[in-house]
């Protein structure tokens, strides 16, 4: 397990595209705490962001996982790169001469991605933990460590994403248009929402039916936090407007994306396997 | 004799089209084998069947005696197919690491090898700056790196100029003499005649001849003779039993045996019968002539 994901970090560190979206990837993610700094002073209207609450335990989980699962799109451009320049620079084929199985290069490839995953939930994990320590009001043992399912929930989705975007390397096998169909995809499952809600059902089966499409269960994963926010609660409160919704992060949304990532990295071993290089 | 592959009755079909069909043929240790065949007659397909990288319709392979599978075996093989494929951003000592780590070897190796190919000097330019002669001697020090059974070659000096042709197959000839096992892959027969010791000859994917090189025609040779006389010169030779064909070209007659004779006892007969030569050469039919003959029988 070792050795192949050595093989994987020598392709990818010594590509100086990988390595530059890489590191700003990382530098992205630690740079969420610069949301602290953000400071208004326009005459009587004093405004931190950082004294709002988003920074209060438990809800800082569910924010900074929101927040920095928008950047995966950076790694989904290295892991796009890295599976399709495999077939553009022919190597797919030199290494499995070479003497790696296609299971092993599929295994190997997987193994990047989870570990891509894990270092950034890692990441998120400390930057929260140092970011809320120093501006939640709450600092009780109890409430610092509650609402933590957002973290393997922003494991479990950069995971379904990423081998998403492995699957489309292969099937497209080139890096820009596997990231073309990765846009067409995500207005596609919107179009066939629309569609289901306008002609097919009601709206409220449409939207029964939306959860299990492939990139709209990872992003429900995770849902929007601003509503959560006390000033927006309060706002809403006297419109009148009830903003209460349920953020919570259920088993069977887990349970949706991994039979996602599970069929997506089967269907990429399927096609390697099917495919005469 | 120790067998290094087997191939049975493989078959390949690309859509209608059959690439390789009912392919047999075994590859023994130590012997330097060339597989010859016109562009298109299955050779790539062959090499990517037993190499792992196309799927077979259907028919068997097995490297060394079956007793391990395909993919542990492929680490006891070197093979170089077409094109030498590496990341073109990462330079020979980088390139070379990775497929230590695929093939798990130590990374002893890679000075040695880079060396015998005369790349050392250039181990830290990237592959991409390389020429193609370069890249195609990059992939045979990458082939062995892990001191291979068997090295497979598939025309690696496509493309390259007589420079290029010439050092690798230096190359190539050091490495028989290693006493590695070779498998060529070419459509230049001079090629194969220079180093093999073995041939197989395919066409549309049948298997017309596999065996040595020596034994490919049943024949005995032919003489090309000139005298001042050409016409006796032909009578007495039409007469004699141990000759077939006799043609003339350009003033050279050209004699077939039909049995074993050494020049030495044609001179002496020849002279007997007043018969002076100036001109008196024994050869065996090339390759290319075998192999044009073979592939037109059929």
């Amino acid at each position: 397990m070792l050795r192949l994901l050595q093989i994987e970090f020598i392709k990818l560190w010594n590509n100086r595209a990988s390595k530059v979206l890489i590191i700003s990837y990382f530098v992205l993610l630690t740079s969420i705490a610069l949301i602290a700094a953000i400071k208004f002073d326009i005459g009587p209207v004093e405004f931190h962001l950082a004294d709002q609450g988003i920074f209060n335990f438990p809800y800082i989980w569910h924010f900074n996982t929101f927040v920095t699962a928008l950047f995966k799109l950076f790694l989904a451009i290295v892991i796009v790169s890295m599976m399709s320049n495999e077939y553009s620079n022919k190597t797919i084929k030199q290494n499995l001469i070479d003497g790696l199985s296609k299971k092993e290069f599929i295994t190997s490839k997987v193994l990047t991605v989870i570990s891509f995953a894990l270092i950034s939930t890692l990441f998120v994990f400390v930057v929260s933990m140092i970011l809320g320590l120093a501006y939640s009001d709450y600092n009780e043992m109890s409430i610092i460590f509650s609402d933590l399912e957002f973290l393997p929930a922003f494991f479990i989705k950069l995971v379904g994403f990423f081998s998403f975007c492995l699957f489309l390397g292969i099937l497209v096998k080139r890096s820009a248009f596997a990231l073309g169909f990765l846009i067409l995809w995500t207005i596609f499952e919107q179009v066939v929402f629309g569609l289901l809600g306008w002609k097919v059902m009601s709206w409220e089966a449409a939207k029964a039916v939306k959860r299990f499409f492939p990139l709209e269960s990872m992003s429900n994963l995770i849902k929007e936090p601003f509503t959560r926010l006390s000033a927006v609660q309060n706002i809403g409160q006297q419109i009148g407007e009830d903003m209460k919704f349920d953020y919570h992060v259920y088993w069977y949304e887990f349970f949706i994306v991994i039979i996602w990532t599970a069929i997506f990295i089967y269907l990429s071993y399927a096609l390697l396997k099917k495919r005469d290089l | 004799m120790e067998t290094i592959l087997t191939v049975n009755h493989l078959t390949k079909k690309f859509g209608y089209l059959t690439a390789v069909n009912d392919l047999s043929f075994t590859i023994e240790k130590g012997n330097v084998y060339g597989i010859l065949g016109p562009n298109g007659s299955g050779k790539s397909t062959t090499l990517g069947i037993i190499l792992n990288v196309v799927n077979r319709t259907s028919g068997e392979f097995s490297w060394f005696d079956g007793s391990t599978t395909t993919h542990d075996a492929l680490k006891k093989v070197g093979a170089i197919i077409e094109r030498p494929n590496f990341y073109p951003y990462m330079n020979a000592i980088q390139n070379l690491r990775l497929v230590c780590k695929i093939k798990d070897v130590p990374e002893t190796k890679i000075q040695e090898k880079l060396e015998l190919v005369g790349l050392w000097d250039r181990r830290n330019s990237k592959f991409k700056t390389y020429s193609l002669g370069m890249k195609q001697r990059m992939a045979i020090a990458s082939a062995l790196l892990n001191d291979p059974e068997i090295l497979i070659l598939d025309e690696p000096t496509n493309g390259l100029d007589p420079q290029g042709i010439h050092q690798i197959r230096e190359i190539i000839k050091t490495i028989a003499n290693q006493g590695t096992t070779i498998l060529l892959a070419s459509h230049l027969l001079d090629e194969v005649e220079k180093v093999c010791s073995h041939v197989i000859i395919l066409r549309k994917g049948e298997n017309l001849y596999s065996g040595p090189v020596d034994s490919m025609l049943a024949s005995h040779g032919f003489f090309e003779l000139r005298s001042t006389d050409l016409d006796q010169l032909r009578t007495l030779l039409e007469k004699s039993a141990s000759f077939g064909k006799i043609e003339n070209f350009n003033g050279t007659l050209t004699a077939y045996l039909k049995e074993e004779m050494d020049a030495e006892s044609l001179n002496k007969m020849l002279f007997e019968k007043g018969i002076t030569l100036s001109h008196l050469v024994k050869r065996k039919e090339s390759l290319e002539e075998q192999f044009l003959t073979l592939t037109k029988n059929q």
